[in-house]
């Protein structure tokens, strides 16, 4: 094996940065990064769905047969984000109803579904749990990243626990373009552009 | 009540168009654009596997996880669902029409992961939309798709011949051209 447990788990943070470096997940990335807070959530709960998603299907690869893969990977995350739904509504209510169907869509978010069929069913507990971790936190920061652009340009501030921060003054005009839909796939689009510009590194 | 099936019909197709401006379904929106002949493809899939889908699913959840009390496995069976009838309509297909099976065949197994079919099925369940309304909506819905996937693809194969920045080649410029799209469907907010 070329990489060590530690490169396993830094290259989800920019080597293989989600939405960016894999063009997986950008149903969500799109959706929910209008607001920091929706974004980061979102992060939170793709990131608990992939790690132990991925502990699952590694540590049952052994006997899950080859054929019939696909439906139990499905079964698996859908069940993982089945836990999510319930304790983010148990705990998190408002974040929850803001979200809404975004959260059952995880089951069909690439990104699980991806690293279940690419790496958890090739390669060991550790590893996985590493990579999904991994994956799943870089994924939190770039939606969190894109979000803050879009809220800070689109807002003028940025709202956390329901408390505005103001950022850019109050002689600055919303420009609402950028949390309504069109403005989301030029943002992410811009946003590709300029993590190819920086290269890969 | 016709009048309202049509108001319907016309705010799934355009005004909440599914992939522009309720973001589902980007990932094979992306794959799926580069050629004419793929987008219609994939378009006629969709909508076909979407309106079996969306009918059984509903059944699904009135019929068996309402009076079993069993709501919360919702995103479980509808999974399971979806995944049981793209691979049922694959075999179906496959014996009976084989010519539309050669036509449709490689974007089927794909839909299963195509968020906007599992999106619909929700919606449907989320808005409460009695029969006739789901029947319309996960008709429309995929159409919508359809329409957008196919203008999309037609803008998309003259971007192949522009000279676009080594940086927003593919899917960057491509991301870009769908925003413009979206402000043209943008415009059909507030109509109805």
């Amino acid at each position: 094996m070329a990489k060590t447990l530690t490169q396993e788990f830094t290259k989800g943070l920019w080597a293989e940065i989600p939405p960016f470096r894999l063009v997986l997940g950008l149903c969500p990335t799109l959706a929910i990064t209008n607001t920091v807070e929706n974004a980061f959530g979102m992060g939170i709960a793709v990131t608990f769905v992939l790690t132990f998603s991925n502990i699952m299907i590694s540590a049952l690869r052994k006997i899950i047969p080859p054929k019939v893969r696909i439906v139990a990977f499905i079964v698996f995350i859908a069940t993982f984000v089945c836990v999510v739904e319930l304790v983010m509504q148990a705990y998190t209510y408002s974040l929850f109803m803001k979200l809404g169907i975004y959260i059952p869509l995880i089951v069909v978010n690439c990104i699980p579904m991806g690293r279940a069929e690419a790496f958890a069913s090739r390669f060991g507990v550790v590893r996985s749990m590493l990579d999904g971790l991994g994956l799943g936190i870089g994924y939190t920061l770039a939606l969190s990243t894109l979000a803050t652009f879009r809220e800070i340009i689109a807002t003028g501030s940025i709202t956390l626990y329901e408390k505005p921060i103001a950022i850019l003054g109050a002689s600055f005009e919303p420009f609402k373009f950028l949390v309504e839909a069109p403005g989301a796939f030029i943002c992410l689009g811009l946003m590709l552009g300029i993590m190819n510009i920086l290269g890969k590194k | 009540m016709f009048s309202d099936l049509a108001v319907l019909m016309f705010s799934c197709v355009l005004i909440n168009n599914i992939l522009l401006i309720q973001y589902l379904g980007n990932c094979p929106f992306l794959g799926t654009s580069k050629k004419m002949e793929t987008a219609t493809g994939m378009a006629m899939a969709v909508v076909f596997v979407l309106v079996l889908a969306g009918i059984i699913t509903w059944l699904v959840e009135w019929y068996v996880l309402v009076p079993y009390d069993l709501k919360y496995l919702r995103t479980i069976a509808f999974i399971l669902v979806i995944a049981a009838l793209v691979q049922f309509v694959e075999m179906f297909l496959k014996k009976s029409i084989p010519g539309l099976y050669t036509g449709l065949g490689i974007y089927l197994p794909l839909i299963t992961t195509n968020c906007a079919v599992l999106g619909v099925c929700l919606i449907n369940i989320n808005e409460n939309y009695d029969f006739f309304k789901m029947v319309v909506s996960s008709f429309a819905y995929p159409v919508g798709f359809g329409l957008a996937l196919v203008l999309f693809a037609g803008v998309r194969e003259r971007i192949l011949l522009a000279r676009t920045p080594r940086p927003f080649q593919d899917t960057a410029i491509g991301l870009v051209t769908a925003g413009m799209l979206s402000l043209a469907f943008f415009a059909f907010k507030g109509w109805v």
